[in-house]
């Protein structure tokens, strides 16, 4: 470098720390935090447990019911969600095909995983989104935490999950649930802020308190939001679960992984459109059944 | 049950974070431009004093940005005041706490909107029994006290329409379903026509003075129309800028008006149909001729009734028959037609 040799030595070559102080810094969190996981490993363990038990039960019962019920159920669902013959018929091939390339209990578990997640990033998301609908000081705080959350590469906040729950399906779990709420949180916020003001005003001169506000006004006139939310909440679930199973979750995920490892392309394939193909039945269905609530907007005349 | 009179007193509404600190001087002379501009506060309203009357329709004219949405929503505390009281029944509707108010808009106050401010998600009935439903009133009795309601703005058979189903004048017949269903003594009515097209504002005029013939609520109406506001109202309140400029009955102000500013908007009336003959009647001379013409008689209509007659003198008569007045045509035409000053004032 020419230039270096009319610049202070400072201005050249950055004024990094040491590699032995980062070394120390380094490890000093790292310990920290693993003694803090060790010292509370029973208190987290006792925490987890419901949802551990609530999974498994969720996957037991998908796994070992006989298929053609669980497709009885999916189909009913989806008709009923949907009232939309092609969804139906759709939901019904895809299945069956899943079925026949032998993918139907990774299925059943990928489902159950989704199911669980998905229920988890609702009863999480929606009172928070509520709460920052309500506050601009929770809007200021919690923003910039969803942005970290949206923007961090998934894997890097993996290790920190893994260190505090280990290896499995709870931990899987809670990753795809910390990458798949953001979006329920934001369309909440955002549904309640657009509840238009008139009708606001209205609830307030009527001698609405805040509850009656929030359960006749604002939910159900930001529901169609918060209904995109969930949308999107569960296809972002599904496209973690894949990453997910690096860290032990089982299902359509870990198929994926082995396919990448060994080079299975056709595998990889088989489990990716299987994945693509739940994908589309939720999608479809939820939004199907978001535009039906909104019935009402029709406008007929006038 | 009987309606109370609202007392607005020394109103004040300075918009802004620090409002407070301007009252002193707005109360001291420094005007709205002069506020904003230095201080950045908007002045929202100064001075106001009316007395709304018991019973009556109380109206509340000015054109966009005058204050008078404002104005209403001090009556239920939408909006809290700077300075100043509003009373009704002797309680300080701004001093009420968070209970007390909620309590008050309640059982004290309905409301009905510019742009209608129905539940999309709602039907007409299930619209139409949320005030009640807020209460607390048991779902059964609710429904069929917002259906008698419904049927009587002429809504029967659209309760289980949703409000975009239903055209501008109808959604507005809902919001004022829904207000009357609450049983309020006080009736806030938010430019509550204005949205409407000419024919179906004037149908909606009747609607209300046919209802508050026999409710006699304590109606606050808000408008920027000078004829609604001299056919529905028993007295006028004009407001510009945020201040008051005059108050009265329509008779007055048609008459008398304050300023060149409502001299503008007075020339513009139908003074046939706003004016009563008592106003114009001549001391009763002698014996009562002509044909007799009651009390309260617009002179338009005492014109039809003497051209009719075929004649050119007419006696007013109070409600009991007896004679208190003389007119003749050419005092009524001349009131009728607009007086040369106000058109010289106004031009």
């Amino acid at each position: 470098m020419a230039i270096c040799s009319y610049l202070p030595d400072l201005l050249c070559k950055f004024p990094a720390i040491d590699d032995t102080t980062i070394r120390m810094a380094r490890k000093s969190v790292d310990d920290g935090f693993k003694a803090l996981v060790r010292e509370y490993v029973n208190i987290i363990d006792a925490l987890v447990q419901p949802l551990q038990w609530f999974l498994n039960y969720l996957e037991k019962l998908f796994v070992s019911s006989p298929w053609i019920i669980i497709l009885a159920v999916m189909v009913a669902i989806v008709y009923y969600g949907s009232r939309d013959m092609r969804i139906t018929i759709g939901t019904i091939v895809s299945m069956l095909l899943i079925g026949f390339v032998g993918l139907w209990n990774d299925t059943m578990v990928t489902l159950a995983m989704v199911t669980v997640c998905t229920f988890i990033a609702i009863i999480v998301g929606l009172p928070i989104g509520i709460l920052m609908a309500r506050s601009e000081r929770a809007q200021s705080i919690i923003n910039p935490i969803l942005d970290v959350m949206q923007t961090m590469p998934s894997f890097v906040y993996l290790i920190p999950v893994v260190m505090i729950f280990g290896i499995g399906k709870v931990p899987g779990l809670i990753a795809v649930v910390i990458y798949a709420v953001p979006p329920m949180i934001r369309l909440t916020n955002l549904g309640i802020r657009l509840v238009d003001k008139e009708v606001l005003e209205a609830a307030d001169a009527f001698g609405s308190s805040p509850w009656q506000r929030l359960k006749n006004v604002q939910m159900p006139l930001a529901l169609p939001t918060i209904m995109a939310g969930i949308n999107q909440t569960i296809m972002m679930s599904l496209a973690m679960v894949v990453v997910a199973s690096m860290v032990g979750v089982g299902g359509l995920g870990r198929n994926v992984l082995q396919a990448i490892n060994n080079q299975f392309f056709t595998v990889g394939f088989f489990n990716g459109f299987a994945l693509v193909a739940i994908a589309i039945i939720f999608d479809r269905t939820s939004q199907a059944y978001g535009k039906r609530l909104q019935k009402h907007s029709e406008v007929i005349h006038g | 049950m009987a309606s109370h009179a609202i007392e607005v007193k020394n109103l004040y509404k300075i918009f802004g974070p620090r409002g407070r600190d301007f009252v002193d001087q707005v109360k001291a002379g420094l005007g709205k431009t002069e506020l904003n501009e230095k201080h950045g506060h908007v002045l929202g309203l100064q001075d106001i004093n009316i007395s709304m009357p018991a019973g009556g329709v109380m109206v509340v004219m000015g054109l966009s940005g005058s204050g008078k949405s404002t104005l209403i929503r001090h009556i239920n505390r939408l909006i809290d005041p700077t300075a100043g009281e509003v009373l009704y029944d002797g309680v300080d509707v701004c001093k009420m706490n968070e209970n007390d108010l909620r309590e008050f808009r309640r059982h004290k106050t309905a409301m009905v909107f510019q742009k209608f401010a129905l539940l999309p998600h709602r039907t007409i009935i299930e619209n139409t029994v949320y005030g009640l439903e807020i209460q607390g009133v048991p779902m059964e009795e609710s429904r069929k006290r917002a259906q008698g309601w419904i049927e009587r703005v002429g809504l029967k058979g659209f309760e289980n329409h949703y409000p975009n189903q239903l055209s501008g004048g109808m959604q507005q017949r809902v919001g004022l379903a829904r207000a009357l269903t609450n049983d309020a003594d006080i009736l806030l009515m938010d430019e509550a026509y204005s949205a409407l097209d000419p024919l179906i504002r004037v149908d909606m005029q009747t609607v209300l003075l046919d209802l508050q013939k026999e409710l006699k609520k304590t109606v606050v109406f808000i408008t920027h129309d000078l004829d609604e506001a001299l056919r529905l109202g028993d007295k006028i309140a004009i407001l510009r800028d945020g201040k008051v400029i005059q108050q009265g009955t329509g008779q007055e102000i048609v008459l008398k008006p304050a300023d060149e500013y409502i001299t503008a908007f007075v020339k513009e009336v139908n003074r046939g149909r706003v004016i009563n003959v008592e106003t114009i009647m001549k001391p009763l001379s002698g014996n009562p001729e002509g044909v007799p013409v009651t009390v309260g008689t617009v002179l338009e209509s005492a014109a039809r009734l003497m051209t009719l007659a075929n004649q050119t003198i007419a006696h007013v008569v109070d409600a009991n028959g007896r004679p208190v007045g003389s007119l003749d045509l050419r005092t009524l035409i001349s009131a009728m037609v607009t007086p040369i000053g106000h058109e010289l004032q106004a031009a």
